[in-house]
Protein backbone atom coordinates (compact mmCIF):
# COMPACT_ATOMS: atom_id res chain seq x y z
CA UNK A 1 0.00 0.00 0.00
CA UNK A 2 2.91 2.55 0.64
CA UNK A 3 4.02 2.42 -2.71
CA UNK A 4 0.63 3.61 -4.12
CA UNK A 5 0.47 7.46 -5.13
CA UNK A 6 -1.40 10.42 -2.57
CA UNK A 7 -3.82 12.42 -3.71
CA UNK A 8 -1.69 14.95 -4.54
CA UNK A 9 0.43 12.87 -6.73
CA UNK A 10 -2.81 11.43 -9.09
CA UNK A 11 -3.83 13.43 -11.91
CA UNK A 12 -7.52 14.92 -11.13
CA UNK A 13 -10.74 13.58 -12.03
CA UNK A 14 -8.87 9.77 -12.13
CA UNK A 15 -7.72 10.68 -15.86
CA UNK A 16 -5.49 7.96 -16.93
CA UNK A 17 -2.36 9.56 -18.41
CA UNK A 18 -1.27 6.36 -19.56
CA UNK A 19 -4.30 4.66 -21.72
CA UNK A 20 -4.27 0.68 -22.60
CA UNK A 21 -1.92 0.57 -19.16
CA UNK A 22 -4.99 -1.59 -17.85
CA UNK A 23 -2.64 -4.84 -17.97
CA UNK A 24 -0.71 -3.07 -15.21
CA UNK A 25 -3.72 -3.42 -12.77
CA UNK A 26 -3.03 -7.07 -11.49
CA UNK A 27 -7.13 -8.18 -10.61
CA UNK A 28 -5.40 -11.24 -9.71
CA UNK A 29 -5.93 -9.93 -5.64
CA UNK A 30 -9.79 -9.79 -6.47
CA UNK A 31 -9.32 -13.67 -6.45
CA UNK A 32 -10.30 -15.98 -3.86
CA UNK A 33 -10.80 -19.73 -5.45
CA UNK A 34 -7.73 -20.22 -8.13
CA UNK A 35 -7.78 -22.27 -10.99
CA UNK A 36 -5.71 -25.48 -11.24
CA UNK A 37 -4.62 -27.34 -14.42
CA UNK A 38 -4.34 -30.96 -14.15
CA UNK A 39 -1.45 -31.34 -16.79
CA UNK A 40 -1.85 -35.15 -17.05
CA UNK A 41 -5.80 -35.23 -17.48
CA UNK A 42 -5.91 -31.60 -19.86
CA UNK A 43 -6.73 -32.50 -23.70
CA UNK A 44 -4.94 -29.40 -25.09
CA UNK A 45 -8.80 -28.46 -26.86
CA UNK A 46 -7.83 -24.45 -26.00
CA UNK A 47 -11.74 -24.53 -24.74
CA UNK A 48 -10.89 -23.10 -21.61
CA UNK A 49 -8.13 -20.25 -23.57
CA UNK A 50 -11.13 -19.56 -25.65
CA UNK A 51 -14.05 -18.69 -22.49
CA UNK A 52 -11.71 -16.91 -20.32
CA UNK A 53 -12.81 -13.31 -20.13
CA UNK A 54 -9.68 -12.09 -19.23
CA UNK A 55 -7.49 -13.50 -21.33
CA UNK A 56 -5.74 -15.15 -18.58
CA UNK A 57 -5.10 -18.82 -20.16
CA UNK A 58 -1.71 -18.94 -21.28
CA UNK A 59 -0.80 -21.28 -24.69
CA UNK A 60 2.59 -22.03 -23.88
CA UNK A 61 5.60 -23.96 -26.37
CA UNK A 62 6.14 -26.47 -23.59
CA UNK A 63 6.31 -30.01 -24.47
CA UNK A 64 4.47 -32.42 -21.60
CA UNK A 65 3.95 -35.69 -22.08
CA UNK A 66 1.17 -37.23 -19.77
CA UNK A 67 2.03 -40.80 -17.74
CA UNK A 68 0.18 -42.79 -20.14
CA UNK A 69 2.51 -41.70 -22.50
CA UNK A 70 0.68 -39.22 -24.57
CA UNK A 71 2.59 -36.45 -26.10
CA UNK A 72 1.53 -32.67 -26.41
CA UNK A 73 3.57 -29.59 -27.98
CA UNK A 74 1.79 -27.31 -25.69
CA UNK A 75 0.69 -26.42 -21.98
CA UNK A 76 -1.80 -24.53 -21.00
CA UNK A 77 -0.73 -22.37 -17.88
CA UNK A 78 -2.79 -19.26 -15.84
CA UNK A 79 -1.92 -15.62 -15.86
CA UNK A 80 -2.46 -15.57 -11.89
CA UNK A 81 -1.57 -11.71 -11.92
CA UNK A 82 -4.75 -10.97 -13.73
CA UNK A 83 -6.84 -14.07 -13.24
CA UNK A 84 -9.85 -13.18 -10.91
CA UNK A 85 -10.93 -16.75 -10.16
CA UNK A 86 -14.23 -16.36 -12.02
CA UNK A 87 -14.04 -20.11 -12.60
CA UNK A 88 -15.69 -20.28 -15.89
CA UNK A 89 -12.79 -22.29 -17.53
CA UNK A 90 -13.07 -25.17 -14.82
CA UNK A 91 -16.79 -25.02 -15.68
CA UNK A 92 -16.16 -25.14 -19.67
CA UNK A 93 -13.64 -27.57 -19.04
CA UNK A 94 -14.61 -30.81 -21.38
CA UNK A 95 -13.03 -33.38 -19.03
CA UNK A 96 -12.40 -31.62 -15.33
CA UNK A 97 -9.27 -31.01 -16.22
CA UNK A 98 -9.40 -27.65 -13.99
CA UNK A 99 -10.21 -27.41 -10.39
CA UNK A 100 -11.17 -24.52 -8.17
CA UNK A 101 -8.57 -24.10 -5.06
CA UNK A 102 -9.27 -21.62 -2.53
CA UNK A 103 -6.35 -18.82 -1.86
CA UNK A 104 -5.01 -19.20 1.32
CA UNK A 105 -3.28 -16.18 2.84
CA UNK B 1 -20.56 49.95 -20.05
CA UNK B 2 -23.77 47.46 -21.02
CA UNK B 3 -26.77 48.15 -22.59
CA UNK B 4 -30.01 48.25 -20.09
CA UNK B 5 -32.67 45.76 -21.43
CA UNK B 6 -35.94 45.01 -20.22
CA UNK B 7 -36.12 41.09 -19.37
CA UNK B 8 -37.32 38.29 -17.66
CA UNK B 9 -34.73 36.21 -15.78
CA UNK B 10 -34.51 33.37 -18.39
CA UNK B 11 -34.17 35.43 -21.36
CA UNK B 12 -31.17 37.36 -19.53
CA UNK B 13 -29.39 33.61 -18.65
CA UNK B 14 -29.77 33.18 -22.15
CA UNK B 15 -28.34 36.46 -23.26
CA UNK B 16 -25.41 35.57 -20.72
CA UNK B 17 -24.28 32.13 -22.24
CA UNK B 18 -24.79 33.77 -25.72
CA UNK B 19 -21.54 36.34 -24.33
CA UNK B 20 -19.96 33.47 -23.14
CA UNK B 21 -19.53 31.82 -26.80
CA UNK B 22 -20.91 28.34 -25.41
CA UNK B 23 -20.02 25.55 -27.95
CA UNK B 24 -22.65 22.61 -26.82
CA UNK B 25 -25.92 23.10 -25.66
CA UNK B 26 -27.90 20.32 -24.41
CA UNK B 27 -31.73 20.34 -22.84
CA UNK B 28 -34.72 19.03 -22.58
CA UNK B 29 -37.52 21.94 -21.62
CA UNK B 30 -39.17 21.70 -18.21
CA UNK B 31 -41.09 25.08 -16.66
CA UNK B 32 -39.88 27.39 -15.49
CA UNK B 33 -36.85 26.72 -17.31
CA UNK B 34 -38.22 26.24 -21.12
CA UNK B 35 -37.45 29.74 -22.35
CA UNK B 36 -33.91 29.69 -21.57
CA UNK B 37 -32.73 27.11 -23.90
CA UNK B 38 -35.92 28.24 -26.23
CA UNK B 39 -33.88 31.71 -26.62
CA UNK B 40 -30.65 30.19 -27.36
CA UNK B 41 -32.07 27.62 -30.23
CA UNK B 42 -33.13 30.50 -31.59
CA UNK B 43 -29.72 32.09 -31.31
CA UNK B 44 -28.15 29.29 -33.10
CA UNK B 45 -30.79 28.94 -35.76
CA UNK B 46 -30.83 32.61 -36.52
CA UNK B 47 -26.71 32.58 -36.86
CA UNK B 48 -26.00 34.70 -33.76
CA UNK B 49 -24.48 32.19 -31.84
CA UNK B 50 -22.27 29.51 -33.77
CA UNK B 51 -23.01 26.52 -31.34
CA UNK B 52 -24.58 22.94 -31.46
CA UNK B 53 -28.05 22.78 -29.84
CA UNK B 54 -28.80 19.35 -29.40
CA UNK B 55 -32.17 18.01 -28.68
CA UNK B 56 -32.31 14.96 -26.13
CA UNK B 57 -34.48 12.84 -24.93
CA UNK B 58 -34.31 13.47 -21.08
CA UNK B 59 -32.30 15.21 -18.90
CA UNK B 60 -30.22 12.14 -18.30
CA UNK B 61 -29.09 12.54 -21.69
CA UNK B 62 -29.02 16.18 -21.56
CA UNK B 63 -26.27 16.18 -18.71
CA UNK B 64 -24.32 12.91 -20.49
CA UNK B 65 -23.65 14.99 -23.17
CA UNK B 66 -23.00 17.66 -21.52
CA UNK B 67 -19.91 15.59 -19.89
CA UNK B 68 -18.78 14.39 -23.59
CA UNK B 69 -18.72 17.54 -24.65
CA UNK B 70 -16.99 18.73 -21.97
CA UNK B 71 -14.64 15.38 -22.07
CA UNK B 72 -13.38 16.98 -26.33
CA UNK B 73 -12.66 20.67 -24.53
CA UNK B 74 -16.02 22.33 -25.23
CA UNK B 75 -17.32 25.07 -23.64
CA UNK B 76 -20.92 23.38 -22.28
CA UNK B 77 -24.24 24.67 -21.23
CA UNK B 78 -27.27 23.25 -19.73
CA UNK B 79 -30.60 24.46 -17.77
CA UNK B 80 -33.41 22.49 -16.04
CA UNK B 81 -35.02 22.31 -12.81
CA UNK B 82 -37.50 19.87 -10.33
CA UNK B 83 -38.01 16.67 -11.70
CA UNK B 84 -34.66 17.37 -14.74
CA UNK B 85 -32.90 18.00 -12.44
CA UNK B 86 -33.61 14.89 -10.46
CA UNK B 87 -33.36 13.10 -13.44
CA UNK B 88 -29.72 14.35 -13.95
CA UNK B 89 -29.04 13.30 -10.70
CA UNK B 90 -25.92 10.56 -10.95
CA UNK B 91 -24.45 12.18 -13.66
CA UNK B 92 -24.46 15.39 -11.80
CA UNK B 93 -21.22 13.20 -9.46
CA UNK B 94 -20.05 11.93 -12.26
CA UNK B 95 -19.07 15.37 -13.99
CA UNK B 96 -18.09 16.76 -10.76
CA UNK B 97 -15.81 13.95 -9.88
CA UNK B 98 -14.69 13.68 -13.33
CA UNK B 99 -13.77 17.46 -12.80
CA UNK B 100 -14.90 18.67 -16.27
CA UNK B 101 -16.17 22.40 -15.88
CA UNK B 102 -20.13 23.28 -17.21
CA UNK B 103 -22.48 25.77 -16.46
CA UNK B 104 -25.93 24.41 -15.38
CA UNK B 105 -28.65 26.64 -14.66
CA UNK B 106 -31.32 25.62 -12.09
CA UNK B 107 -34.91 27.61 -12.18
CA UNK B 108 -35.68 26.58 -8.69
CA UNK B 109 -38.99 25.03 -8.72
CA UNK B 110 -40.75 22.25 -6.37
CA UNK B 111 -40.66 18.62 -6.67
CA UNK B 112 -43.47 16.32 -6.94
CA UNK B 113 -45.68 14.94 -5.51
CA UNK B 114 -47.86 16.79 -6.03
CA UNK B 115 -47.12 18.22 -9.19
CA UNK B 116 -46.29 21.56 -8.76
CA UNK B 117 -43.94 23.65 -11.47
CA UNK B 118 -44.47 26.85 -9.21
CA UNK B 119 -41.02 28.31 -6.94
CA UNK B 120 -39.44 26.45 -3.51
CA UNK B 121 -35.69 25.23 -3.43
CA UNK B 122 -36.60 21.68 -2.91
CA UNK B 123 -34.98 21.04 -6.31
CA UNK B 124 -31.85 23.36 -5.51
CA UNK B 125 -31.36 22.18 -2.58
CA UNK B 126 -31.72 18.10 -3.19
CA UNK B 127 -28.34 18.40 -5.40
CA UNK B 128 -25.90 20.02 -2.68
CA UNK B 129 -23.70 17.17 -1.97
CA UNK B 130 -23.22 16.50 -6.02
CA UNK B 131 -19.98 18.35 -5.54
CA UNK B 132 -21.13 21.38 -7.83
CA UNK B 133 -20.26 25.01 -7.05
CA UNK B 134 -23.89 26.41 -6.05
CA UNK B 135 -25.30 29.93 -6.49
CA UNK B 136 -28.12 31.60 -5.84
CA UNK B 137 -29.23 34.32 -7.51
CA UNK B 138 -31.38 37.24 -6.24
CA UNK B 139 -32.34 39.70 -9.00
CA UNK B 140 -32.27 38.81 -12.99
CA UNK B 141 -29.16 41.07 -12.99
CA UNK B 142 -27.29 38.53 -10.66
CA UNK B 143 -28.43 35.56 -12.84
CA UNK B 144 -27.34 37.02 -15.74
CA UNK B 145 -23.91 37.81 -14.07
CA UNK B 146 -23.45 34.42 -12.46
CA UNK B 147 -23.17 32.74 -15.86
CA UNK B 148 -20.27 34.82 -16.79
CA UNK B 149 -19.22 34.27 -13.41
CA UNK B 150 -19.75 30.38 -13.07
CA UNK B 151 -17.62 29.80 -16.03
CA UNK B 152 -14.66 31.83 -14.78
CA UNK B 153 -14.71 29.50 -11.74
CA UNK B 154 -15.46 26.50 -13.47
CA UNK B 155 -12.80 26.67 -15.69
CA UNK B 156 -10.34 27.81 -13.34
CA UNK B 157 -7.05 25.18 -13.61
CA UNK B 158 -6.96 25.37 -9.65
CA UNK B 159 -11.39 24.33 -9.40
CA UNK B 160 -11.77 22.47 -12.28
CA UNK B 161 -15.59 21.78 -10.87
CA UNK B 162 -19.24 22.61 -12.55
CA UNK B 163 -21.03 25.71 -11.47
CA UNK B 164 -24.54 25.55 -10.71
CA UNK B 165 -26.19 28.76 -10.95
CA UNK B 166 -29.70 29.07 -10.37
CA UNK B 167 -32.65 31.72 -9.89
CA UNK B 168 -36.29 31.13 -8.90
CA UNK B 169 -38.67 30.32 -11.07
CA UNK B 170 -41.36 32.60 -12.45
CA UNK B 171 -40.02 35.28 -9.37
CA UNK B 172 -37.64 35.84 -11.80
CA UNK B 173 -37.65 33.72 -14.43
CA UNK B 174 -40.56 35.05 -16.01
CA UNK B 175 -40.87 38.92 -14.37
CA UNK B 176 -39.16 41.46 -16.68
CA UNK B 177 -36.72 43.55 -14.92
CA UNK B 178 -33.66 46.07 -16.35
CA UNK B 179 -30.70 44.10 -16.94
CA UNK B 180 -27.47 45.31 -18.09
CA UNK B 181 -26.33 43.58 -21.03
CA UNK B 182 -22.93 43.57 -21.50
CA UNK B 183 -21.03 43.14 -25.33
CA UNK B 184 -20.10 39.70 -26.67
CA UNK B 185 -16.60 41.13 -26.59
CA UNK B 186 -16.18 42.23 -23.07
CA UNK B 187 -17.80 39.28 -21.76
CA UNK B 188 -15.71 36.49 -23.56
CA UNK B 189 -12.73 39.07 -22.82
CA UNK B 190 -13.19 38.56 -18.84
CA UNK B 191 -14.57 34.70 -19.20
CA UNK B 192 -11.98 33.82 -22.24
CA UNK B 193 -12.51 30.12 -23.19
CA UNK B 194 -9.35 28.13 -22.37
CA UNK B 195 -8.89 24.37 -22.03
CA UNK B 196 -7.35 24.21 -18.82
CA UNK B 197 -8.67 20.49 -18.16
CA UNK B 198 -7.58 17.16 -19.77
CA UNK B 199 -9.49 16.79 -22.86
CA UNK B 200 -9.67 13.59 -25.11
CA UNK B 201 -7.42 14.56 -28.18
CA UNK B 202 -6.17 11.91 -30.22
CA UNK B 203 -2.76 13.40 -30.35
CA UNK B 204 -2.24 13.24 -26.47
CA UNK B 205 -4.06 10.29 -25.54
CA UNK B 206 -5.97 9.76 -22.24
CA UNK B 207 -8.78 7.62 -20.77
CA UNK B 208 -11.50 8.89 -18.87
CA UNK B 209 -14.29 7.25 -16.57
CA UNK B 210 -12.11 4.30 -15.24
CA UNK B 211 -12.88 2.29 -12.21
CA UNK B 212 -11.52 4.04 -8.95
CA UNK B 213 -11.21 0.61 -6.66
CA UNK B 214 -10.83 1.12 -2.77
CA UNK B 215 -7.12 1.63 -3.35
CA UNK B 216 -7.54 4.40 -5.44
CA UNK B 217 -11.86 6.15 -5.06
CA UNK B 218 -10.91 7.96 -1.40
CA UNK B 219 -7.72 9.43 -3.03
CA UNK B 220 -10.08 11.35 -6.11
CA UNK B 221 -12.76 12.30 -3.17
CA UNK B 222 -9.92 13.46 -1.10
CA UNK B 223 -9.00 16.10 -4.38
CA UNK B 224 -12.48 16.99 -4.51
CA UNK B 225 -12.52 18.50 -1.20
CA UNK B 226 -9.46 20.59 -1.76
CA UNK B 227 -11.09 21.75 -5.17
CA UNK B 228 -14.18 23.27 -3.34
CA UNK B 229 -11.55 24.74 -1.02
CA UNK B 230 -10.09 26.41 -4.12
CA UNK B 231 -13.54 27.67 -5.36
CA UNK B 232 -14.19 29.74 -2.42
CA UNK B 233 -10.86 31.37 -3.09
CA UNK B 234 -11.07 31.50 -6.96
CA UNK B 235 -14.78 32.94 -6.66
CA UNK B 236 -13.44 36.11 -3.80
CA UNK B 237 -10.73 36.86 -6.76
CA UNK B 238 -13.51 36.82 -9.64
CA UNK B 239 -16.38 38.90 -8.21
CA UNK B 240 -13.61 41.20 -7.18
CA UNK B 241 -12.13 41.54 -10.73
CA UNK B 242 -16.23 40.94 -12.19
CA UNK B 243 -16.82 44.31 -10.00
CA UNK B 244 -13.75 46.12 -11.86
CA UNK B 245 -14.52 45.06 -15.02
CA UNK B 246 -18.43 46.11 -15.09
CA UNK B 247 -19.08 47.69 -12.00
CA UNK B 248 -21.23 45.01 -9.94
CA UNK B 249 -19.70 43.86 -6.93
CA UNK B 250 -21.39 40.44 -5.26
CA UNK B 251 -19.50 38.03 -2.59
CA UNK B 252 -20.51 34.93 -0.85
CA UNK B 253 -23.06 36.27 1.24
CA UNK B 254 -25.28 40.00 1.35
CA UNK B 255 -26.07 41.24 4.73
CA UNK B 256 -28.09 43.70 5.34
CA UNK B 257 -28.31 45.92 8.54
CA UNK B 258 -26.56 43.36 10.75
CA UNK B 259 -24.32 45.59 12.25
CA UNK B 260 -26.69 46.46 15.73
CA UNK B 261 -28.73 43.57 15.06
CA UNK B 262 -30.38 41.00 17.82
CA UNK B 263 -32.04 39.42 15.59
CA UNK B 264 -31.65 38.31 12.14
CA UNK B 265 -33.44 36.54 9.43
CA UNK B 266 -31.26 34.01 7.15
CA UNK B 267 -32.56 32.59 3.67
CA UNK B 268 -31.70 32.46 0.38
CA UNK B 269 -33.22 33.69 -3.18
CA UNK B 270 -35.67 35.99 -3.87
CA UNK B 271 -37.94 36.18 -1.09
CA UNK B 272 -34.77 38.28 0.57
CA UNK B 273 -36.12 40.93 -1.26
CA UNK B 274 -39.12 41.09 0.60
CA UNK B 275 -37.65 40.15 4.08
CA UNK B 276 -35.39 43.13 3.45
CA UNK B 277 -38.34 45.26 2.58
CA UNK B 278 -39.89 44.45 6.15
CA UNK B 279 -36.54 44.78 7.69
CA UNK B 280 -37.00 48.62 6.89
CA UNK B 281 -40.44 48.38 7.95
CA UNK B 282 -39.76 46.81 11.12
CA UNK B 283 -36.38 49.03 12.01
CA UNK B 284 -38.77 52.22 11.80
CA UNK B 285 -40.43 50.52 14.45
CA UNK B 286 -37.68 50.48 16.51
CA UNK B 287 -37.03 46.78 15.79
CA UNK B 288 -33.21 45.71 16.06
CA UNK B 289 -33.92 42.98 13.16
CA UNK B 290 -31.60 42.58 10.25
CA UNK B 291 -31.04 40.09 6.87
CA UNK B 292 -28.44 37.92 6.16
CA UNK B 293 -28.76 36.47 1.95
CA UNK B 294 -26.54 33.63 1.32
CA UNK B 295 -25.52 33.66 -2.26
CA UNK B 296 -22.64 30.49 -2.58
CA UNK B 297 -24.14 27.80 -1.24
CA UNK B 298 -21.83 25.27 -2.16
CA UNK B 299 -18.92 26.09 -1.11
CA UNK B 300 -20.91 26.89 1.66
CA UNK B 301 -19.05 30.41 3.55
CA UNK B 302 -18.93 29.42 7.01
CA UNK B 303 -16.29 31.84 7.78
CA UNK B 304 -18.77 34.80 6.80
CA UNK B 305 -21.71 33.09 7.75
CA UNK B 306 -20.67 33.01 11.57
CA UNK B 307 -18.76 36.42 11.59
CA UNK B 308 -21.48 38.20 10.03
CA UNK B 309 -24.16 36.21 12.85
CA UNK B 310 -21.70 36.89 15.88
CA UNK B 311 -23.24 39.21 17.48
CA UNK B 312 -27.05 38.39 16.62
CA UNK B 313 -28.48 36.80 19.28
CA UNK B 314 -31.30 34.90 18.02
CA UNK B 315 -31.23 34.43 14.10
CA UNK B 316 -33.84 32.62 12.39
CA UNK B 317 -32.81 30.59 9.36
CA UNK B 318 -35.88 29.99 6.64
CA UNK B 319 -35.40 26.69 4.63
CA UNK B 320 -37.84 26.98 1.54
CA UNK B 321 -37.43 23.20 0.88
CA UNK B 322 -38.48 20.48 4.10
CA UNK B 323 -36.23 17.66 4.68
CA UNK B 324 -38.69 15.11 6.41
CA UNK B 325 -37.37 13.93 9.34
CA UNK B 326 -34.08 16.01 10.07
CA UNK B 327 -33.07 17.98 13.10
CA UNK B 328 -33.55 21.04 11.89
CA UNK B 329 -36.53 20.16 8.49
CA UNK B 330 -34.14 22.45 6.42
CA UNK B 331 -30.73 22.39 4.73
CA UNK B 332 -29.75 25.97 5.54
CA UNK B 333 -30.89 25.51 8.83
CA UNK B 334 -28.51 22.68 9.43
CA UNK B 335 -25.53 24.24 7.62
CA UNK B 336 -26.01 27.87 9.47
CA UNK B 337 -25.83 25.63 12.75
CA UNK B 338 -22.64 24.26 11.58
CA UNK B 339 -21.04 26.71 10.71
CA UNK B 340 -21.49 28.43 14.06
CA UNK B 341 -20.80 25.60 15.96
CA UNK B 342 -17.58 24.88 14.92
CA UNK B 343 -16.25 28.10 15.34
CA UNK B 344 -17.55 27.74 19.08
CA UNK B 345 -19.83 30.83 18.78
CA UNK B 346 -23.11 31.21 20.87
CA UNK B 347 -25.47 32.30 18.59
CA UNK B 348 -28.46 30.47 18.93
CA UNK B 349 -31.08 29.81 15.98
CA UNK B 350 -34.53 28.48 15.38
CA UNK B 351 -35.71 26.99 11.93
CA UNK B 352 -38.65 28.72 9.54
CA UNK B 353 -39.86 27.03 6.61
CA UNK B 354 -42.06 29.04 4.49
CA UNK B 355 -42.79 29.58 0.40
CA UNK B 356 -43.04 25.67 -0.37
CA UNK B 357 -44.53 24.73 -3.95
CA UNK B 358 -44.52 28.50 -4.88
CA UNK B 359 -46.60 29.47 -1.76
CA UNK B 360 -45.42 33.49 -1.61
CA UNK B 361 -44.54 35.47 1.30
CA UNK B 362 -46.07 38.36 2.19
CA UNK B 363 -44.63 41.07 4.63
CA UNK B 364 -47.39 39.70 7.06
CA UNK B 365 -45.81 36.23 6.95
CA UNK B 366 -41.97 38.02 7.22
CA UNK B 367 -43.87 39.62 10.41
CA UNK B 368 -44.44 36.66 12.26
CA UNK B 369 -41.03 35.25 11.43
CA UNK B 370 -39.71 38.91 13.27
CA UNK B 371 -42.10 38.35 16.03
CA UNK B 372 -40.96 34.86 16.89
CA UNK B 373 -37.38 35.83 16.81
CA UNK B 374 -38.90 38.92 19.39
CA UNK B 375 -40.62 35.96 21.49
CA UNK B 376 -37.79 33.41 21.61
CA UNK B 377 -35.00 36.16 21.85
CA UNK B 378 -34.22 36.07 25.28
CA UNK B 379 -36.39 32.41 26.01
CA UNK B 380 -34.40 29.01 27.81
CA UNK B 381 -35.83 26.79 25.74
CA UNK B 382 -36.17 27.34 21.62
CA UNK B 383 -38.26 25.16 19.42
CA UNK B 384 -36.92 22.01 18.33
CA UNK B 385 -39.30 21.54 15.21
CA UNK B 386 -39.33 24.24 12.85
CA UNK B 387 -41.78 27.01 12.53
CA UNK B 388 -44.05 26.79 9.01
CA UNK B 389 -44.60 30.60 7.98
CA UNK B 390 -47.72 30.26 5.79
CA UNK B 391 -49.32 26.66 5.70
CA UNK B 392 -52.94 26.71 6.76
CA UNK B 393 -53.83 24.71 10.56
Amino acid sequence: MSALPGWRQLPIGAVNLVPGSSVSYKTGEWRSLRPEIDQEKCIRCRTCWMYCPEGSIIEVDEPYKTKAGREYKVTYKIDYDHCKGCGICANECPVKAISMVEEVI
Amino acid sequence: MGKVVPLGGNYAVAYAVKACDVDVMTAYPISPQTTIVERLSEFVANGELDAEFLHVESEHTALSVAIGAAAVGARAYSATCSQGLALMNELLYIMSAMRLPMVLTIVNRALSAPINIWNDHSDFMSVQDAGWVMMMSASNQEAYDEVIIGYRIAEDPRVLLPVITSMDGYIQSHVVEPVEVESDEDVLSFAPKRRTWYVLDPDKPVAMGSVGDPNYYYEFKRQQWEAMKEARQVFDEVVVDFAKKFGRRYSAIETYMLDDAEVAIVGMGSFMGTIKAYVDRARKEGIKVGALRVKLYRPFPADDVAKALSNVKLVGVMDRALVPGSPTGGHLHSDVIAAIKQRGLDVRTIGFIAGLGGRLLTMDNVKQMVSALIKYKDARELPKEPIFIGVRE
